[in-house]
């Protein structure tokens, strides 16, 4: 061997683990951004506006409806919330919704597929926790954010960019470990 | 009080560490005598202050001090006193604590039996150990501060995870990191070396040691948390490779590697420049598992509670240690030269070739854990490399490391011939043979697990052959044999067990590849047959433990009409934790196991699963096996006497 191809075999060790520790950084500040997140499905559109849409709001709930025009300029990040009331799991996490929304968080509603009397029922027997509510009884704008089932929470940051989505009902270490985390950090 | 007290030891440990790290080193390199004198005195100071950060934290946990925020989340005064203590250690912040402390344990350990290390390796050893426990401790206080507190503090903790308040498991950390740390030990001492462009036999004699407490008690971790896996996560499975206890197999692999060419160092004074490599990436595998485990880049069902800051900070410590003992090696490792020189067919040869195989095993895992996630940061792909991939791809490695660890041992040093170590193995060969075959005959063609079972009998049979050809068991009448045997070195005792360790983990392995399964729902009064039983289930009833209630199940194991055995899986609900856990009824007899679990009930019927388990036990009672030879070896007197204190010296010298 070559005193200058050992010289470079000598070398390797660290050539990979430069590369790798390159790798690992990547993954980490992919995971502060949102783009990489190691558990969870894939939303295709993190980092991106949510598609375009416009519904009404819940007859008699008291807040306004919204659309995709009110999720452009945000003065901070917003949560939003597809639930129903004939879904189990929405009362599992609707405590928490209230916690958010005492903090001051805004929690935008989306009720999928429920009909409006239920709707109504269900706010009035817990709570409501939404500034702002929107029915999508047929369930069309769903299918446009890609929900696959409701609970479903997206997070969107003050330019309207989806941030994060957690399928499934927010517990109390999905509010302590997740949500706000990235509420401080998209703040 | 008591909490800012910890912390405030803490702080204190941290200089402390500052100035270990750096005085010895420049003290070493200007030759210095006072400044290398003062490594010993600021790590007993070190240790002190980290003991005493450690017992605060303890304390907190025993009286269950709400206002500080790690006992609130990990912590509740239900749980029973033994659990809050091991909860120290059970949770992020407190781990590193301990990570810690047995860092500077070692530090201590070297600095007191290091007598007749040269001073200047001895300094630069300890200096190096203060810079790793500098990293360390920063990365404790400035990101995992356990001593944080909380106003108002809450009635009481969060922490009654009923899954982790378990002996098994709280002994499994320990015992990791006592591993991982002595490799940090081995880490020193290559650096050390490599800055004095200086490798010899002294150098291995003191390493090999090191490696082999770190192996033995590595052995045991993993073994640990494998059983806690099989007999707490009720999946009847022992080794799921998953990233995390693949993250633990990583060192211990390299270590397996860096144990064997560190004894070539010690004899014979070759492979060396690829001993201090070894030595370091052991300790990079150390580090690398503790970033993957709590940085949350990967996902598993054993992480942390992950954040990407404490990523970076890990991934920080990593890239300094490494990148920095990687320049050093490129930059120096070209002066060691190797003074012994050896046949292809040798000691030293099986050796490499033990080095070679086990390396090419952790390239399999290592690719294997890692791949997905850098396929997912790359390409945005979703892949998932599971056991077959493992198990394929592992295979046709071990099975040549099977056969060429039985050969080495009896083989001598520098030059050898394969033909005499045949002749002794000849009927060892005839007994893996006829293992296989008896296998396939009694179990009905399954052939892998038949081969495992006739690697199970060659690797055990090798071992005996080699302690029988040491002590000339049939050369020579008893009474000499004995004498052999007693005059016979610890190590070359410990190595033989520690192989035949090896042979019964690979039975048990072949074993569980027999092992049978059964998913049946079934109401009180049926029976279902399995492995030769008749399973009947007697009854479901409800049970109320001291913080749980359960529905637990009794089922009764018969064979010809006799009930042989009744068993009471359970299923528990803990309401604080709102979270079910399962609790496996097993009955072994070191030959098989008979494990039951109870599922979900419905319409009157449960879901039973019930497996028979083939030579399970022999998985844990191997490892322990194998540590035990990890034991008896560094109970050899060449370790003693190259590391004495005052009184073994005394001791010794007569003998």
């Amino acid at each position: 061997m070559t005193p200058f191809a050992r010289r470079a075999l000598l070398f390797t060790p660290f050539a990979l683990a430069a590369m790798g520790g390159a790798g690992f950084y990547g993954m980490l500040q992919g995971m502060k951004t949102g783009e990489y997140n190691p558990r969870g499905v894939p939303s295709a559109l993190i980092g991106r506006p949510p598609p375009d849409f416009t519904l009404p709001a819940l007859e008699d709930a008291g807040v306004p409806a919204f659309g995709s025009a009110e999720l452009r300029n945000l003065s901070g990040p917003v949560l939003v919330n597809f639930w129903a009331s004939w879904c189990v799991p929405c009362i599992i996490e609707h405590p928490q919704l209230m916690r958010l929304q005492r903090d001051g968080v805004p929690v935008l509603g989306i009720a999928y597929k429920d009909r409006p009397a239920d709707s109504l029922r269900f706010l009035r027997q817990h709570g409501n926790p939404f500034r702002m509510l929107a029915k999508d009884e047929p369930g069309r704008v769903a299918i446009d954010w890609g929900v696959y089932g409701v609970p479903e929470t997206y997070l969107l940051d003050r330019q309207g960019l989806i941030r994060w989505r957690f399928a499934g009902p927010i517990t109390q270490e999905v509010l302590d470990q997740d949500i706000r985390p990235l509420l401080r950090r998209w703040a | 009080m008591i909490a800012e007290l910890g912390h405030f030891a803490l702080a204190l440990a941290l200089v402390l560490a500052f100035a270990q790290a750096f005085l010895p080193l420049i003290g070493a390199e200007q030759r210095n005598a006072r400044m290398m004198a003062v490594a010993s005195p600021l790590a007993i100071g070190q240790t002190l202050a980290i003991a005493a950060s450690f017992g605060c934290l303890m304390y907190v946990y025993v009286i269950n001090d709400t206002t500080v925020l790690n006992v609130v989340q990990n912590s509740h005064s239900a749980k029973p006193l033994l659990y809050k203590i091991t909860g120290t250690w059970g949770n992020h912040e407190g781990s590193l604590i301990l990570w810690v402390l047995i860092l500077a344990l070692c530090g201590l350990a070297v600095a007191a039996f290091g007598r007749d290390l040269p001073s200047a390796l001895k300094a630069r050893v300890i200096g190096v150990l203060g810079l790793v426990s500098v990293g360390f401790l920063l990365f404790i206080i400035k990101t995992s501060n356990p001593f944080e507190r909380m106003w108002p503090p809450p009635p009481d903790g969060q922490g009654l995870n009923p899954i982790l308040q378990d002996i098994g498991l709280a002994m499994h950390p320990p015992l990791l990191y006592m591993g991982y740390v002595g490799y940090a030990v081995t880490f020193a001492f290559a650096v050390a070396a490599l800055i004095e462009g200086r490798v010899d036999a002294a150098w291995g004699r003191w390493v090999r040691p090191w490696s082999l407490a770190a192996w033995a008690f590595l052995t045991l971790g993993i073994a640990l948390g494998s059983w806690w896996a099989y007999y707490e996560l009720g999946w009847g499975g022992y080794w799921f490779w998953d990233p995390v206890e693949n993250a633990s197999l990583l060192p211990w692999l390299i270590g397996t590697a860096l144990l064997h060419s560190a004894i070539v160092v010690e004899k014979r004074e070759a492979l060396k420049t690829w001993t201090v490599l070894l030595a370091i990436i052991a300790f990079g595998m150390s580090l690398l598992g503790t970033f993957l485990v709590r940085s949350g880049v990967l996902n598993s069902v054993h992480a942390f509670a992950n954040d990407p800051e404490r990523g970076m900070f890990i991934l920080g410590l990593l890239m300094f240690y490494m990148g920095g003992a990687f320049l050093l090696f490129a930059w120096r490792a070209a002066a060691m030269a190797p003074a012994g020189i050896f046949a292809p067919v040798s000691r030293e040869g099986a050796i490499v070739l033990n080095n070679l195989l086990v390396c090419s095993i952790t390239a399999v895992v290592f690719v294997g854990t890692l791949w997905p996630m850098f396929a997912d940061a790359l390409f945005s792909a979703k892949v998932s490399v599971g056991p077959p991939f493992f198990n394929m791809a592992s295979f046709p490695l071990v099975v040549p490391l099977l056969l060429a660890m039985a050969m080495g041992p009896l083989m001598p040093w520098k030059r050898a011939q394969l033909w005499p170590v045949v002749q002794r193995l000849w009927w060892v060969a005839v007994l893996g043979l006829g293992g296989f075959f008896l296998a396939l005959l009694l179990t009905g063609q399954h052939v892998l697990p038949a081969i495992g079972f006739a690697f199970a009998a060659w690797t055990i049979g090798a071992a005996i052959a080699d302690l029988a050809d040491r002590t000339a068991l049939f050369r020579t009448n008893r009474s000499n044999a004995w004498a052999r045997a007693k005059g016979l070195p610890r190590a070359a005792w410990g190595s033989a067990i520690a192989h035949a360790g090896v042979g019964i983990v690979a039975a048990g392995i072949a074993g569980m590849g027999l092992a049978q399964e059964k998913l049946v729902a079934m109401e009180p009064g049926q029976s279902v047959q399995m492995a030769g039983y008749e399973w009947r289930l007697d009854g479901v009833r409800d049970f109320v433990g001291p913080n749980f209630t359960a529905r637990k199940a009794t089922i009764s194991v018969i064979q010809d009409g006799r009930v042989l055995h009744v068993m009471e899986p359970s299923r528990r609900w803990f309401p604080v934790g709102r979270q079910h856990t399962t609790e496996v009824s097993i009955r072994t007899n070191l030959l098989y196991d008979l494990y039951a679990v109870i599922g979900e009930e419905n319409d009157g019927k449960a879901v039973i699963r019930i497996h028979y388990n083939l030579l399970a036990p022999w998985l844990w009672i191997g490892a322990a096996i194998m540590a035990l030879g990890g034991g008896l070896s560094l109970a050899d007197r060449r370790v003693r006497v190259s590391a004495p204190n005052r009184r073994m010296a005394g001791q010794a010298a007569p003998a």
